[in-house]
């Protein structure tokens, strides 16, 4: 029995969880520094991997252990292009939130090195997401990052935090348990044709009637869009993202909220490419309605964090309206956007988070002429914004662009629909950015600290990357393109052709 | 009388042939038990406790060696004249019994949570608040007929679970029945609420083996026979009497759903729950639930396989209100036993689709795991945490004994970390949360459901499963995100009894959750009901 490298990465972050409860309560720093060791080293090895997978291709980090074989599960973990990228956001999202969230965990129910221990488990469970190969494997670990979640918000949050603990629990195990069903169905379906097996390269090559085919899909579908979130199954996350610290935050929208876009390619185009394809109007329609309807609540909000977790309700309409229009520019973006999304949203809470930390409020009213008070503050906060809107020059642009225009090319109304979305974007964040950065300065306001060497260093990382890719993604779409392909070769779709004849001379 | 006895020729008279191998694991239990009646009766009341504890401990641990020899031999065979099925099943039911009463009687001989008491009344005869009780608690009398009484119970219960006669299954049925009633109404504290918790679940329970006997006669009525094996031959060739036939195994199906506090038959559960003594609820919930489910599959796949369905569609119903009710009401319980007590409904719910999903080996479906086996394991991934979580409850503790009001657990999280922590994780896998056994045992139960057929019962259990997930994430709120109340209970400190009880319990659940291959494999191993 041979252990592959993607085993020793899911290890990696949960021995550290385990070093850092180790660690005295008396000696809470250490504690904190410990977790940060951990995290940096698996964001190296990550990187290590991620060479090698650009280099040598996945075949290297496929390993398969038979784990409960009257089930037919296996502990099989494998990379290809889009959990490869989910893997890497995961893995440098994570040391970034916890240089960001040093303090913030002092006023929590528990220690603090309970909250450092808790992220780093949560990074486990989430690398071991978005490598399993197997449905059972998947799932297993799916439902598990919901308790480091749980405890997360509930600990560690707001005022309101145990009400929006049980609602995101409770929310997100609705979506699980009829995925659960489905889960059991594919058992049964696979124990039909001959040995029960969960791998997904065994599921794929089954036999599936068309009435079943859309049930399951419809099981799996659910849990993946309440966990993205999409309108209407949404209504968690604002209050979860409001009342947990800004890190938590971070990893529940940048990282535990992609597992729902991440599945919805693997396994719903994966494994029922026909249901896929029929439900796609009314997938399409949805996701539309979470771009619009997202941002239109955004505009409305008047506390900060709810305003970033409805901006993100309607980047995740465009990134389900990328994978449901079933083109490869549309599949491609949609990945590419969930790592954009990823660092935009980030930096954007993370450096609410540090207005908020030093205000004590949340309120946009309570705020006024902060870029006055503390320009670097101001300055990475409009950076942040400016990427969220996807100007053009940030990477989130890119994504967005290749979304719009995968999607124009076969479902035109929807896209040019869509298309107003950016236009409220940039209406959410730039009237957030006049009414918390500009004018004069308000009462409560004129005392505020500038950012902080420790705060910069966080989210410098962030800021490099979202320039970086917004100038050339190449590596990234490298890297995405062969497994949406492969994905649209298993759904049995093309790109429509160019209506417009290439001409010898263009060539 | 003595006529006819005088007549008979002696030469005809032949002992009835006993294998004496294969019963050896019930012939120990009850032999300890008799035992433990003689011990009463000839020891001075200092050795009693010590000595009945080491009886029952080794009997138990005897009858478990015999029974995981004769699973090791593979033998399976229909002993003492077709009485008794020592068949896969039922030698692994006796296993998982022996251990979950190991453990059981474990908790029944902590001392050390009460101030040097255990959790039984000195006196059962002394009036509640009288001078008698005061004197014995001072005395510190106890009554050691406990452990008996659950040898006993635990024979009855291997009895009843390898019945291959329904005579003897009801014989059975009372034997491990009585010594319940008994047990439910010894606790030392709170004894009224205990008293009227033994009243009631005798009532009921007599009401229930009524039912189950007026069947018994209808079946034998309809197949002139009892053994199980003969009222299926009858069912394969017998035309006609169809209405006995029906009304037999309704009301059978009423006595034995009563034992398995199935929904309509489950309103004794609550109240018995919360006023046994908590190890005997522990005890109860896990061992009771276990040996009544075996014997409603082998009454029902093996002597009524054949009519399935004709009883198929009612016991769907029963599956889904017993699911629904059990998750529903849980909501709104304020106590913790209760509260339990309602969680092992909903449970038996999620054990029943397993039942009437009827994914049997010989029915066409060749892979994938069986109803039986599927029933089997998660009877052992809920038996082990279920006597776990009631451990934790001995040890929450106020004035007045066990504080089991839900209110009195907020903020336990900060007063015992590990304690609630514990609990928590109890309550994790009761909610079927991955990584937990209960998680693995729901999944089988689903699938085997699904596989044959019922997966309307398994969109259905998923969704009651969020109705109990509630339900148990409300109870770690408490814990966890509330305020420790100035009057907060103490957490006793446990001895070794409880502490490995407890430790058992978690280690099960650890197990079972993330390697549940080998227990599913010896399920499997377990095979079918023989006749």
């Amino acid at each position: 029995m041979n252990i592959g490298w993607l085993t020793y990465l899911l290890l990696l972050p949960f021995v550290g969880a385990i070093a850092t409860m180790a660690v005295p309560k008396a000696k809470g720093l250490l504690a904190k520094q410990v977790s940060l060791v951990f995290s940096l080293l698996t964001l190296a090895l990550t990187i290590v991997i991620a060479i090698g997978y650009h280099q040598n291709g996945a075949a290297d980090y496929a390993e398969t252990h038979t784990w409960i074989e009257a089930f037919g599960a296996h502990f099989a973990l494998g990379l290809d292009g889009v959990g490869i990228v989910l893997v890497v956001l995961t893995a440098l999202l994570t040391p970034i939130v916890l240089l960001a969230s040093w303090n913030d965990a002092q006023q929590g129910r528990w220690s603090e090195k309970s909250f450092f221990a808790w992220i780093l488990g949560l990074e486990a469970l989430s690398l071991g997401v978005f490598a399993a190969t197997d449905v059972f494997l998947f799932y297993v670990l799916f439902e598990a990052t919901l308790i480091p979640m749980y405890f997360l918000i509930g600990g560690f949050g707001g005022a309101q935090r145990s009400y929006a603990a049980v609602k995101f629990l409770l929310y997100s195990l609705l979506g699980g348990l009829l995925m659960l069903a489905s889960v059991v169905g594919l058992y049964v379906l696979s124990a039909r044709a001959g040995d029960p097996s969960y791998l997904l390269t065994d599921l794929i090559q089954l036999d599936i009637s068309q009435n079943t085919e859309r049930w399951l899909f419809l099981g799996f579908f659910f849990a993946f869009a309440v966990k993205a979130p999409m309108v209407p199954f949404h209504t968690w996350l604002p209050d979860a993202a409001a009342e947990a610290t800004p890190g938590t935050s971070v990893l529940l929208v940048g990282v535990l909220d992609k597992i729902g876009t991440f599945g919805m390619i693997r396994f719903c185009l994966g494994l029922f490419p026909n249901a896929s394809e029929w439900a796609t109007p009314v997938v399409l329609v949805l996701a539309l309605i979470s771009v619009l309807y997202g941002a239109l609540l955004a505009i409305g909000q008047t506390d900060i964090k709810r305003l970033i977790a409805y901006t993100s309700i309607s980047h995740f309409g465009f990134i389900v309206m990328g994978i449901f229009a079933l083109t490869s520019q549309g599949m491609t973006g949609s990945t590419l956007y969930m790592f954009n999304h990823g660092l935009s949203t980030a930096a954007l809470f993370l450096v609410a988070g540090y207005l908020i930390s030093r205000r004590g409020s949340a309120r946009i009213a309570d705020y006024g002429g902060v870029e006055k008070v503390a320009p670097v503050l101001a300055g990475t906060f409009l950076f942040a914004g400016l990427s969220s809107l996807s100007l053009p020059g940030l990477s989130p642009f890119i994504s967005e662009f290749m979304v719009l225009a995968g999607t124009f090319s076969k479902h035109r109304v929807i896209a040019v629909i869509a298309v107003v979305g950016i236009v409220l974007a940039a209406l959410y964040i730039l009237l957030m950015y006049q009414r918390l950065m500009t004018g004069p300065v308000r009462d409560g306001v004129e005392k505020l600290k500038d950012l902080n060497f420790r705060e910069v260093f966080a989210i410098a990382p962030l800021l490099v990357l979202i320039v970086g890719l917004g100038v050339y993604p190449k590596p990234v779409v490298d890297i995405i393109k062969p497994a949406v392909e492969s994905t649209m070769q298993r759904v049995g779709v093309t790109d429509p052709a160019p209506e417009i004849p290439v001409t010898e001379g263009q060539k | 009388m003595s006529a006819v006895l005088t007549a008979l020729p002696v030469a005809d008279f032949t002992a009835p042939k006993l294998e004496y191998t294969e019963l050896m694991p019930l012939l120990v239990v009850f032999g300890a038990a008799c035992v433990g009646v003689l011990v009463e009766a000839f020891l001075p009341r200092y050795l009693r406790h010590l000595v009945q504890v080491a009886l029952a401990i080794v009997g138990l641990a005897a009858a478990g060696v015999l029974t995981v020899l004769l699973m090791a031999d593979k033998k399976e065979l229909i002993a003492a004249q077709g009485a008794i099925s020592v068949d896969g099943p039922a030698l692994f039911t006796w296993i998982t019994l022996l251990a979950l009463t190991l453990i059981s009687v474990l908790l029944f001989a902590e001392r050390s949570v009460d101030g040097g008491l255990s959790a039984f009344a000195g006196q059962a005869a002394a009036v509640p608040g009288s001078e008698a009780e005061r004197e014995g608690t001072a005395a510190k009398v106890e009554h050691t007929e406990i452990f008996p009484l659950t040898l006993f119970a635990v024979g009855g219960m291997m009895l009843f679970a390898s019945a291959n006669d329904l005579l003897l299954m009801f014989v059975a049925l009372e034997v491990f029945s009585l010594p319940l009633y008994l047990l439910c109404g010894l606790a030392r504290r709170r004894r009224l609420i205990s008293q009227e918790a033994a009243m009631k679940y005798f009532l009921l329970g007599a009401f229930a083996s009524a039912f189950l006997l007026f069947g018994i006669a209808m079946l034998y009525g309809y197949a002139g026979t009892m053994s199980l094996g003969g009222i299926a031959d009858a069912l394969a060739t017998q035309t006609g009497g169809d209405t006995i036939l029906l009304a037999g195994t309704g009301m059978i199906g009423v006595g034995l759903l009563f034992k398995v506090g199935a929904v309509p038959f489950h309103s004794w559960t609550p109240d018995v729950y919360q006023g046994a003594p908590t190890p005997v609820t522990g005890f109860m919930a896990a061992c009771t639930k276990i040996a009544a489910f075996v014997g409603l599959m082998r009454v029902f796949y093996v002597a009524l396989g054949g009519s399935r369905w004709d009883w198929a569609p009612m016991m769907w119903v029963v599956a889904i209100l017993t699911m629904v009710v059990g998750s529903i009401v849980a909501i709104t319980q304020t106590d913790v036993k209760r509260m339990l007590a309602y969680s092992s409904i909903a449970h038996a719910g999620f054990l029943l689709t397993a039942f009437v999903g009827l994914a049997q080996a010989g029915s066409g479906v060749l892979n994938g795991i069986t109803s039986t086996q599927a029933v089997l394991f998660y009877l052992v991934t809920y038996g082990f945490p279920t006597i776990g979580a009631f451990a934790v409850v001995t040890l929450v503790r106020d004035a007045g004994g066990e504080a089991t009001h839900l209110s009195r657990w907020a903020g336990l999280g900060k007063k015992s970390p590990l304690l609630a922590g514990v609990f928590a994780f109890f309550l994790l896998s009761f909610a079927g949360i991955p990584l937990t056994a209960g998680f693995t045992g729901k999944w089988a139960v689903f699938t085997a459901a699904w596989t044959g057929g019922a997966w309307p019962l398994v969109v259905v259990a998923v969704l009651c499963s969020l109705v109990a997930a509630f339900f148990y994430v409300r109870v770690i709120v408490l814990m966890f995100f509330s305020d420790l109340p100035a009057d907060a209970p103490d957490v006793a400190l446990p001895g070794w009894q409880t502490t490995a009880a407890v430790a058992l319990g978690l280690a099960a659940t650890v197990v079972f959750g993330l390697v549940p291959g080998p227990m599913l494999d010896l399920a499997a191993r377990a095979g079918e009901f023989i006749r």
